[in-house]
């Protein structure tokens, strides 16, 4: 692991203000529901809630992994949180900063930058690689040369010759080579954030593995903070401090990596870890974790949001919804189980003295 | 010993779109017995979709396949077009990585299934129909009757996956070829469909192709393990011997450079650079150029795949 | 997976090596069409007979003679025939160029500029702003394209100025439709998303990322529209909303030879085939551009 508490990062990032105890972002209340097509003419309308009041913290130095099925709200957040689309409801602070009232949105964006999971749609096909890189300087008002000079130097630290690879086309790179190019570019404005949203999943292992190496040294270098969003429980071990758990637009669980993996206390994030291969043929799954797909966005079950698919839901499960709690310095769950007194039958019980 | 059920030797694909043609798969001899599993693994551009998919003569026209594939007694390269019609699905059926292109949006599932069905069997739309739902209940998809009346669009990825496998096991084939039918799925449908796949294969004694990039899942389903790189199978051997004690570099790097194996180290081992450009192979060993072992012999010579005791065989110089 | 290409030399004294750009690749491509090449060749050779007409023509195109009418082609002195009036059919065809190519090329460029504008706007804005220009667009949409060049022409009376407006104005609407649709399927992409995450303005946004990805499918379109033009200028001017007489005019020409269309058909037929000819030429053209700008690699 890197970047342990107390060693100091080598690098002091760009425009530190709160201090190393601070929250880098902190989310509150975020809401994003999106209307479905074609409803609401003539037929009732339907939203999709895709993110439905969500809480966490990012903090400083640390990698934050977001894990869960597809449509658990991961992506959504991720945009959100780099202001591509605007909450309904919610607030999100930067170092302490109110993003687009006290920090201008113009300089929050150049401090939180984002690496999508499509090598080439994120690239300009028209564009060369130096001029995909230095388009954002160039906006921020960097002299064209100097631009280019800084994507020169990006490339190079993302393993990319510049002399052969500058001038070229996004089609003439390879897949691996391409999401250097965009983590090149994401760096270019010096952030302080970066969201990588699935950002090595679509490559071949063992370039993904190259990349993960390449992503945790720029970290180091840069002193950056990551959000790092994938579906791939091992390498979120692998990569994050922190990791947090989704499903239908709420947190389950949140909290450090050890926590999260080895004492789980949500039964959502037990299934998931369940459900990744096992790498033993001896020791081969006999009982699918989760049995049926994520239910629909569109209308969530009432109660909590789990309860459909959980083999421990009683009935206070499908009338409350329960909130995240602290249950250890190092980890909040959202289950009702893991709440005292909350009248489910493995709740811990608290007696009245 | 008996026949196997699918013996494909020297098999050799090449596209010849575009300017210079391109070696998919170069030599690949595979065989599989009835009731077993082979997982094909490989990362893209190994070859491992292309050699599954000439077991149903799917390529594009312009594609030139040397070599001999025989599938429950049928030489494959020699059936005409009839008798292909008559092989696919019947003989062999195929699920593919994303059901959602591969069936027909305008008909319902149902619709798709007994069709299937009456194109290979001389039976009424009514027993096909009652086919259909067994098949659906089979799968285990949850009301049944209901769903098969549904269009694709309505149903979500994993049911549609499960479609996908009632589809192809309709006409009770033997072989079932898997293109990496678990990758656009969230990690708890596809052990789900892992587990659906591995209990039907036991029931009809299926034999299986299993293409996958992802060595987890080969563990998950798979007998045999056969590992592909650049249109060559480098390493072929029982799944548990091929996890446990890989022969190959490359197998070996592939393996080390599990994030799972990390743990605590805050570096991945990786391998260096990257897969070579098919249409401009190198002349001995393909992997030779990434190869931290690789001697002088390895640059000139391809080595040959070495059987190295009665289930493994690597093809790499140190076990020749 | 992508092959990767083979490594282009760098120049001395250059220090990165610089790929192709895509027009250059277009270009290259474009130019080992044969069809697309002989089309383009025919146009070039229609404009510079255009340029060329007066000294090209072997006689005057409105000096008629009574004794020479309707000759049938072949005829010595006059290979095309003459017309009603006695005027020689090759020095009118000739003539008859100029108007044809300006009432057919013109209208073009013009909806081309208005309408990608119009089209791009819309389709970058999205939600309401969309909504409301292209219901607006799509009212123009609603009358079939001869009907409205007609009513428009009707409508400013005959000329070849008000002609040419006709049709611009009936070409606007098809063009800002596509426009749309390509600019509404490039906004979606990620590098559209990153360059916002970057704090870059919509103009910035829609002068680097938008307007190098969209502006060559809209131009292949227009392209095919050149013949369009063509045809439904002639048809004005056969309806005597466009070129008056007696400038030629391959329209028009048609019209007034349909008189001779039992006596002389092969002389009547000949600017048709001059449409026909021209017409067919860009649309090969505009469809060897399409193939040449459809590959990535």
């Amino acid at each position: 692991m890197i970047n342990l508490v107390g060693e100091p990062s080598p690098i002091l990032p760009v425009g530190e203000r709160g201090g190393p105890a601070q929250p880098l972002i902190s989310v509150r209340g975020l809401l994003k529901h999106f209307p479905v097509k074609g409803s609401g003419f003539l037929k009732p309308k339907k939203v999709v809630h895709a993110v439905d009041g969500v809480d966490f913290d990012i903090l400083k130095g640390e990698t934050l992994g977001v894990v869960g099925e597809s449509g658990c709200g991961k992506s959504t957040t991720a945009r959100l949180l780099m202001q591509l689309i605007t909450p309904d409801r919610g607030e999100i602070l930067f170092d302490g900063e109110s993003a687009g009232e006290t920090l201008p949105l113009s300089e929050y964006r150049r401090q939180v930058q984002m690496v999508f999971q499509d090598s080439y749609a994120s690239l300009n096909p028209r564009l060369t690689i130096e001029e995909s890189i230095a388009f954002a300087p160039r906006v921020h008002g960097v002299p064209a040369a100097k631009a280019i000079a800084r994507a020169h130097d990006l490339l190079h630290r993302v393993g990319l010759e510049p002399v052969r690879f500058a001038g070229r086309y996004p089609h003439e790179l390879s897949g691996g080579q391409r999401q250097r190019v965009n983590i090149a570019r994401a760096l270019a404005l010096e952030p302080r954030l970066v969201i990588l949203d699935e950002a090595v999943s679509a490559l071949d292992k063992s370039v993904e593995a190259q990349v993960l190496n390449l992503l945790l040294d720029l970290k180091r270098d840069f002193g950056l903070t990551y959000l790092f969003i994938s579906h791939d429980l091992n390498v979120v071990r692998f990569m994050c401090e922190r990791v947090m758990v989704m499903y239908l637009g709420k947190v389950a669980e949140i909290g450090e990596r050890d926590a999260i993996f080895e004492k789980t206390r949500h039964p959502y994030s037990s299934a998931l870890l369940a459900s990744m291969p096992k790498m033993n043929p001896g020791e081969r799954t006999l009982e699918p974790p989760l049995s049926g797909d994520p239910p629909n966005p569109i209308d969530p079950p009432a109660g909590c949001r789990f309860h459909t698919r959980c083999s421990f839901a009683e009935d206070v499960c499908r009338q409350t919804l329960p909130p995240l709690s602290r249950i250890s310095g190092a980890q909040s769950a959202a289950c009702l189980m893991a709440m005292t007194n909350s009248g489910h039958s493995r709740a811990p019980v608290q007696m009245e003295a | 010993m008996k026949d196997p059920m699918i013996d494909i030797r020297n098999l050799s694909v090449t596209f010849n779109r575009g300017r210079k043609p391109v070696k998919a798969v170069n030599g690949v001899s595979l065989s599989v017995n009835s009731g077993e599993v082979v997982a094909l693994l490989g990362e893209s551009g190994s070859g491992k979709s292309v050699t599954m998919r000439s077991l149903l003569r799917l390529h594009p026209k312009g594609t030139s396949i040397e070599g001999s594939m025989r599938v429950a007694g049928n030489d494959v390269t020699e059936l005409s077009a009839r008798e292909l019609a008559d092989y696919r699905g019947a003989t062999v059926s195929m699920v593919f990585q994303e059901p959602r292109l591969a069936l027909d949006p305008v008909y319902t599932l149902g619709q798709q299934i007994e069709e299937a069905i009456m194109r290979h069997e001389n039976v009424s739309r009514r027993e096909a129909a009652l086919r259909a739902l067994g098949l659906f209940e089979k799968v285990r998809i949850p009301s049944p009757e209901r769903r098969l009346m549904n269009y694709p669009h309505e149903m979500s990825g994993g049911m549609l996956q499960r479609s996908m496998i009632a589809m192809a096991i309709a006409c009770n084939p033997k072989v079932l070829l898997a293109d990496e039918p678990t990758t656009a799925l969230d990690a708890t449908v596809q052990i789900q469909i892992l587990l659906l796949i591995r209990e039907l294969q036991k029931e009809y004694g299926l034999s299986v192709i299993f293409v996958t990039h992802d060595i987890g899942v080969a563990a998950e389903v798979a007998d045999r393990i056969a590992v592909m790189y650049a249109g060559r199978i480098v390493e072929e051997g029982k799944v548990a011997d091929v996890i446990q004690n890989p022969k190959h570099p490359y197998t070996r790097g592939l393996l080390g450079a599990r994030v799972e194996l990390a743990h605590g180290r805050d570096r991945l081992i990786t391998i260096p650079g990257a897969p070579p450009d098919l249409a401009a192979l190198p002349p001995g060993c393909a992997f030779a150029p990434r190869c931290a072992e690789a001697a002088a012999q390895c640059i000139t010579d391809v080595p040959r795949l070495t059987a190295i005791d009665d289930t493994a065989s690597v093809a790499c110089v140190r076990y020749a | 997976m992508s092959a990767v290409t083979t490594d282009i030399d760098a120049p001395v004294g250059v220090l990165v090596a610089k790929s192709p750009g895509f027009w250059s690749n277009v270009l290259r491509r474009l130019i080992r069409d044969p069809v697309a090449m002989i089309a383009l060749a025919i146009i070039v050779i229609l404009v510079l007979i255009a340029i060329f007409a007066p000294y090209i023509a072997p006689y005057d195109p409105s000096k008629g003679s009574v004794i020479r009418r309707l000759k049938p082609i072949g005829t010595p002195g006059y290979i095309f025939g003459t017309d009603e009036l006695g005027r020689d059919m090759l020095s009118r065809l000739i003539h008859g160029t100029r108007l044809s190519l300006i009432m057919g090329v013109i209208p073009v460029p013009i909806a081309f500029i208005i309408g990608s504008t119009i089209g791009i706007i819309a389709g970058y804005a999205g939600g309401i702003v969309n909504t409301l220009i292209m219901r607006t667009i799509d009212v123009f949409y609603a009358f079939p394209s001869v009907l409205l060049a007609v009513a428009l022409s009707g409508a400013l009376g005959s000329g070849l100025t008000n002609a040419l407006v006709s049709l611009t104005v009936v070409f606007i609407p098809q063009i800002a439709r596509v426009a749309e649709s390509v600019t509404t399927q490039v906004r979606k992409l990620d590098y559209v998303d990153a360059a916002r995450a970057s704090g870059a303005s919509a103009a910035t946004i829609i002068r680097v990322h938008i307007l190098g990805n969209v502006l060559g499918p809209i131009f292949v379109f227009a392209t095919s529209l050149i013949s369009v033009s063509m045809i439904l200028a002639s048809g004005l001017s056969f309806l005597g909303l466009g070129v008056r007489p007696p400038d030629a005019e391959w329209g028009l020409m048609l019209n007034t030879l349909r008189t001779a269309i039992y006596s002389n058909p092969f002389v009547a037929a000949l600017p048709g085939v001059m449409i026909f000819i021209t017409s067919i030429c860009f649309n090969l053209f505009s469809d060897g551009l399409r193939t040449a700008m459809d590959v990535k690699s």
